[in-house]
């Protein structure tokens, strides 16, 4: 091939790129963090993924690879999928936010979607749900059923997501229930049964009687179990299987008509790159079944909680609310912006422990 | 920091469940080391053991017969190892580290049908009478049946090694498999017994992760246990008795941290995080330190290819 013929090529290609073209069949393509059998955050996006086939039939077409590390491994499975020939894909963990936006440089033409991250490009959206707003229905419960009034929470990375989960539940709970105290175990991982189990038992045989968990895996959800007298919440999918006890509510992540919609947008060739972040009103968060094992007017007041969050007349970050050191952060029913949110560092006063660098 | 709210005794016996599937395959790989093999699949046996172990179990409804299961399915594969080293005198660093890889990728296949899936609980036994005693009943001896046995075979080992015909022999086919062989000792099929042994301990080891500690199967959930094992043979010196200590010790700091961590202890929690494998670190570079008594205590055949005509 000549330089000319080279050249043309390129221009041609060049030509066909920035015109969105309208597709027949789109190829969706997904990372995954863990196995899409954890029972919690992959599963759901896995779920997600099988409502865009049922939607699309044979239109679309998905691709997926889970249990890909966070970090440089991840730009390494990304870029093979965009080879493969992928027109949307999208990265569904925190981590892979710079390993998505370098490929995405590399790949003009093909839509990416980074979950809970915070970096932009013009091929490159993010979206993430409002999770806050269900760990405030959580705190509420935690606070009132707590006989002990010491509440575990296991953590994952400590990323703005979880801190903000840490300090919604702790600020309602608080609210409902003065002398509660938080314990906080940092895991340092996503899903690692074994460690979550670990950590589920330690703070249980601290005397603390809820656990709440921001980690994947269903195994901090048999630890209550095998205790008795804990209670638990599902974490990203219903975890219904350990209901009515210890699982007495869950937050459940709804991708799919976010998923659908995208897939849609790149089929019509009307995607642009945008930042979505939507909660229980939107229906990206739901609160699963809260059950038996919950007493009746706490149950009623979980929902109470529930309904005025969904319409928009309460917001979980609603001052008077200082800062850990007890400086002021939010005024008497100043309400927290979201650029603040996305990238909260610190927790609010009254929990104890300093949050890992 | 509220350090009143770790019980010590809590912790002990949390503990003892932490070292279990470390000190079930840790004496597994002592008594393959003893008779002069050096396996490095420990972890790709333990897992191996730990979805045999799940399948079996669910499949059954009994957890004892998959614990069986788990240790028939590493001694199984331990075979592998065994015919390529004693039969075809491959290396046995590289076949032990595929044996690992091989491990790690079969049993994901084998666990696609049981991601999510509950075993049937093991009860807990505690042992009537004893475990009345105050203080020391409740930390020893109400656990399940594996932790008992995790210990009774420690004892076992160090009794057949040291006191019977059949530990003499196998020692002397790690010392010397020459001499041994000169003797008449069938070498080759002492060590493929030592390695199905150490398969299958390595076998309950992974089962005892996935039926009780967790209890549920997820790929890769030994996370690194199998490698751990190996350290604490050398930890131990190869003596029976001191890889109970060196397990407890590793089990002990892992549970250990995650308590000070809940407790609120002012220490940042990355250095509570890496600071079981950093103390294992330290032990072994102390122990190798006073090089000729750690040299002295290695089987001399460790690790050497045998064979009749040489």
């Amino acid at each position: 091939m000549d330089r000319r013929t080279l050249i043309a090529g390129m221009a041609a290609l060049g030509l066909a790129g920035p015109t969105f073209a309208q597709q027949d069949t789109v190829k969706a393509g997904f990372i995954f963090v863990g196995p899409i059998g954890d029972g919690g955050w992959t599963f759901e996006h896995n779920r997600a993924r099988l409502a865009v086939e049922d939607h699309f039939g044979a239109k679309v077409t998905t691709v997926f690879q889970e249990s890909v590390p966070e970090g440089a491994d991840a730009e390494r499975a990304i870029t093979q999928m965009a080879l493969g020939g992928a027109d949307i894909i999208f990265t569904t963990s925190f981590g892979y936010m710079d390993p998505t936006l370098n490929v995405a440089k590399k790949f003009p033409k093909v839509k990416f979607e980074h979950a809970t991250g915070f970096k932009r490009a013009d091929n490159l959206s993010t979206y993430s749900a409002r999770f806050y707003e269900g760990r405030a229905i959580e705190g509420v419960i935690a606070g009132r059923m707590t006989k002990t009034n010491r509440i575990g929470y296991i953590g994952s990375f400590p990323i703005p997501e979880v801190i903000r989960g840490i300090n919604s539940a702790y600020l309602h709970a608080k609210k409902v229930n003065p002398d509660v105290e938080f314990n906080i175990i940092w895991a340092y991982t996503w899903f690692d049964p074994a460690k979550e189990a670990d950590a589920a038992k330690a703070l249980i045989e601290q005397g603390n009687d809820v656990i709440i968990q921001h980690t994947d895996s269903t195994a901090p959800q048999a630890a209550a179990e095998a205790k008795g007298n804990v209670i638990t919440f599902g974490q990203a999918s219903d975890m219904a299987e350990y209901a009515p006890m210890p699982r007495v509510s869950s937050i459940i992540d709804n991708w799919a008509p976010y998923y659908i919609a995208r897939v849609q947008a790149v089929m019509d060739g009307t995607w642009e790159s945008t930042d979505t972040w939507d909660g229980i009103g939107a229906g990206m968060v739901g609160i699963g079944e809260i059950s038996d094992a919950v007493p009746a007017e706490v149950k009623a007041e979980a929902l109470a909680l529930k309904d005025s969050i969904a319409s928009g007349a309460y917001h979980p970050f609603t001052g008077p609310i200082n800062k850990q050191d007890g400086s002021p952060w939010l005024a008497a029913g100043e309400v927290a912006d979201d650029g603040t949110l996305a990238g909260l560092n610190f927790y609010v006063e009254g929990i104890k422990g300093d949050i890992p660098n | 920091m509220d350090l009143s709210a770790i019980d010590p005794l809590v912790l002990l016996a949390s503990l003892m469940v932490a070292a279990t599937p470390i000190l079930l395959a840790a004496t597994g790989e002592l008594v393959v080391e003893k008779s002069g093999v050096l396996n490095l699949g420990v972890e790709g046996m333990m897992i191996t053991g730990a979805i045999c172990g799940l399948a079996v179990a669910v499949e059954t409804g009994s957890p004892a017969l998959g614990f069986l299961g788990a240790a028939l399915g590493g001694a199984v594969i331990s075979l592998i190892f065994a015919v390529l080293t004693q039969v075809f005198l491959a290396n046995q660093v590289a076949t032990g580290l595929a044996l690992t890889l091989f491990g790690l990728g079969f049993s994901a296949l084998l666990g696609q049908g049981y991601i999510g899936v509950k075993p049937p609980p093991t009860g807990q036994v505690p042992i009537p009478g004893l475990s009345e005693i105050p203080v020391l009943g409740r930390v020893v001896f109400s656990h399940d049946l594996i932790v008992y046995l995790s210990l009774i075979l420690v004892a076992l080992v160090w009794a057949v090694l040291k006191y019977t015909r059949a530990g003499l022999i196998l020692r002397a086919v790690g010392e010397n498999h020459g001499a041994a062989h000169a003797l008449g000792y069938k070498v080759v099929r002492i060590r493929v017994l030592a390695i199905m042994f150490g398969g299958a301990l390595a076998g309950l080891g992974g089962a005892y992760l996935s039926l009780v500690r967790v209890p549920q199967w997820t790929e890769g959930m030994t996370a690194g246990a199998g490698w751990i094992a190996l350290a604490i043979v050398v930890f131990a010196s190869w003596k029976p008795w001191r890889i109970i200590l060196g397990a407890y010790l590793f089990g002990g700091i892992t549970v250990l941290q995650l308590n000070l961590q809940a407790a609120g202890v002012k220490v940042p929690v990355e250095y509570l995080s890496m600071s079981p494998y950093l103390i294992t670190i330290l032990v072994l570079v102390i122990m190798s330190s006073g090089r000729s008594r750690a040299a002295l205590n290695a089987p001399a055949a460790l690790g050497q290819t045998f064979h009749a005509s040489s």
